[in-house]
């Protein structure tokens, strides 16, 4: 079987702590490690994806029994990790298990958040550095943009990419819900805090308009301000700014209410309704909670921003199962075609097509001539089966020599050639 | 032609249940479905009403089915021209069964051309004011739609509990939109539908206005949309109160064409 002969090696967030995997990480573009892999005994393709969560030895061997074992001390070489302790930390994949798990990696499905979707970038480009230093051949190629295409369709079938899972993503997410569109809209920072300048940088990256920044101190509003190009205002001038403010982000170290109702429920009538989105990212809360009771006021406070991002989380899980059952078929379809690259089913296919394209013009040929003799009919159809014999003879004799080079290349060739499989991949 | 009438009323029950099925499983192929039942339906009903008009000698709303099937009728269109012009997520599965309700209704009546219309009333102006009268409720069914929607997507919003709605309904800006829209059209045409009512008041029996039951309650209605508009437009009712608002009109409306159509 074709497919025993893909190994995987690897080693994740899941197997390996941090400390372990900054040791194996291959870093910067050197060819070397493309070399060294391709001298181990077997290995005839091989691919190395190496990312901040994961290290990936993808090869391709036409003897895996003996690639497999040298593997290990490949990867595990250059760390302190002593010999006992290598299948500890890694996993070996071989055949449909590590056609399963390229296809999950991709998808996102292995990731630390499911779902994400910087791991397929990741993967492309690993494979480009792996065919710069010609280390792909027909086995590998076809794998590798199988698990891109899984990875695509995983994606549009299955929700799990769909919800936002931080903080400020949940954030964003709902001002959408709320504005539609965030053209045009005012986002207000009171206070500064990581969490709330991740949130006001993806706003900006959706396209408010603009950002003021409250603080308590006016230096440092200016700071802040001056980074996302917007105004500062010191405390004073909140709620006289907020007519034109659409949402606010507050995440003071104030001990007591930054905004209360009282303040909020005048500016509603000056804005003739509009509404207005508070988030308030402060421990203690920094906004009054009755604010929420206004019309066209929403109000979301760090446990609420949490509880979205759990929900969303749940149903990327639930979506993740989808996403498990649309690998598993896709791995049997890979196998499958792995099945069709040996010789003899290559050479069944190939005169079965042949076969066919014979039976459809003689039985073209017969219909315009009329009145052919039973005899007749038996010569065309015999002259027309010579034809595509003789046709056939090289092709086939160029498939079955065992010349030194790869016999997936040549099988590949011929199946594209003359188009044997149904998906050009 | 009562079998047309059949076939219709089927296809938009198919159409409804089509689209609730959507909304819960988000099945794409279940929602191209009702579209197309969608369309179907609505050239059906529109042969439909064109038969019957033809067979009546005049425009049919002189009965409680005639009318209930004929603003039905209104709506699908309204519905489809406006989802021509713009896209509402899931607005079909608010709307068709609306569309479904006034046709059980329509259904249920009795469906006999029986009521013959006084020759004076026979005039070129009753078909002008009917279709832009029903075509007026047909975009103020979608405001009210609309504020049906936005009421369901605030509320989750509001209260941060997210269930079957805030994932599948549109931004409350897109459904605030909505509603303006369902007015702006809706609105004028009301009021040129009860100005070419007049005419036809005028042509049939002599006078402009008579105050009956019918035309004071169309008067109320205008008003009470007037009222809508105003607040809307001028003193910033927008949002939930709008949507508030397009609920009880269309609400008062719908009573008012029932009544009406004794």
């Amino acid at each position: 079987m074709l497919a025993d002969n893909i190994i995987i090696l690897g080693v994740n967030h899941k197997t390996a702590p941090v400390g372990i995997r900054e040791q194996l990480a291959f870093t910067g573009d050197s060819a070397l490690p493309f070399s060294e892999l391709m001298a181990l005994e077997g290995v005839t393709e091989c691919c190395i994806l190496s990312t901040c969560n994961r290290v990936e030895i993808i090869v391709v061997s036409r003897d895996p029994g003996k690639t497999a074992r040298l593997l290990r001390p490949f990867l595990f070489g250059k760390s302190a990790v002593n010999d006992r302790e290598f299948e500890k930390y890694s996993y070996l994949h071989q055949g449909e298990a590590a056609i399963t798990h390229l296809f999950r990696v991709g998808a996102s499905l292995d990731s630390m958040i499911v779902g994400e979707p910087q791991i397929l970038g990741q993967l492309k480009q690993a494979f480009k550095a792996s065919a710069d230093n010609n280390c792909t051949g027909a086995i590998l190629t076809r794998f590798l943009h199988k698990s891109f295409s899984v990875a695509k369709r995983v994606r549009t079938e299955t929700n799990i990419g769909g919800s936002a899972v931080s903080i400020s993503y949940a954030a964003v997410e709902l001002a959408k819900k709320i504005f539609g569109d965030l053209q045009d809209k005012t986002v207000m920072l009171v206070g500064a805090g990581e969490m709330a300048e991740l949130a006001a940088e993806h706003l900006i990256t959706q396209g408010i308009s603009q950002v003021i920044v409250v603080n308590r101190t006016f230096e440092n509003a200016v700071k802040l301000a001056r980074r996302f190009n917007g105004k500062a205002a010191g405390l004073d001038d909140l709620v006289p700014l907020l007519e034109n403010v659409d949402i606010l982000i507050s995440s003071t170290g104030a001990t007591d209410l930054v905004l209360k109702q009282e303040d909020v429920k005048p500016v509603m009538n000056q804005r003739m309704n509009r509404p207005l989105f508070l988030i308030d990212i402060a421990v203690p809360r920094d906004l009054d909670e009755k604010l929420n009771k206004l019309d066209n006021v929403y109000l979301y406070d760090i446990d609420d921003l949490t509880h979205v991002v759990d929900i969303n989380k749940a149903e990327r899980d639930k979506e993740a199962g989808r996403g498990e059952r649309i690998v598993v078929e896709e791995t049997m379809k890979f196998a499958q075609w792995l099945e069709g690259m040996e010789v003899t089913p290559t050479i069944v296919a190939l005169r079965q097509k042949a076969d066919a394209i014979c039976r459809a013009e003689v039985a073209r040929t017969a219909g315009n001539l009329k009145d052919l003799s039973p005899k007749a009919q038996k010569s065309i159809e015999k002259m027309a089966g010579a034809i595509a014999n003789k046709l056939l003879h090289d092709p086939i004799t160029y498939m079955k020599t065992d010349q030194p080079g790869d016999k997936g290349e040549k099988l590949a060739l011929i199946r594209r050639l003359f188009s044997l499989d149904d998906d050009p991949a | 032609m009562k079998l047309l009438f059949q076939l219709t009323f089927i296809t938009y029950i198919s159409v409804t249940v089509a689209y609730l099925v959507y909304f819960v499983n988000q099945n794409k192929r279940i929602r191209t479905l009702a579209r197309y039942g969608m369309l179907t339906a609505a050239v059906g009903h529109l042969i439909y009403t064109m038969i019957r008009y033809l067979e009546a000698g005049h425009t049919p709303i002189t009965s409680i089915h005639e009318t209930l099937s004929f603003s039905a009728l209104a709506v699908t269109w309204g519905y489809l021209s406006f989802r021509w012009r713009y896209r509402v997520k899931n607005f079909g599965v608010f709307v068709s069964p609306l569309i479904t309700a006034l046709m059980i209704v329509a259904a249920l009546a009795a469906q006999e051309t029986t009521r013959e219309l006084a020759p004076a009333l026979q005039s070129v102006w009753l078909p002008i004011h009917a279709g832009i009268a029903l075509l007026a409720y047909g975009f103020l069914a979608l405001a009210f739609c609309g504020g049906i929607m936005y009421l369901l997507q605030e509320r989750e919003i509001k209260n941060k509990s997210f269930g079957l709605f805030y994932s599948r309904l549109p931004s409350l800006e897109a459904l605030d939109r909505l509603n303006r829209h369902g007015l702006s059209a809706g609105f004028p045409l009301m009021t040129l539908g009860i100005i070419t009512g007049m005419i036809w008041s005028k042509q049939g029996t002599g006078a402009y206005w008579q105050w009956d039951p019918k035309e004071t309650l169309s008067l109320i209605t205008w008003l009470v949309y007037a009222a809508i508009i105003h607040q809307r437009f001028t003193l910033g009712w927008r949002r939930r109160r709008a949507a508030i608002m397009v609920i009880f009109g269309f609400c008062f409306a719908l009573v008012t064409l029932y009544l009406a159509s004794y």
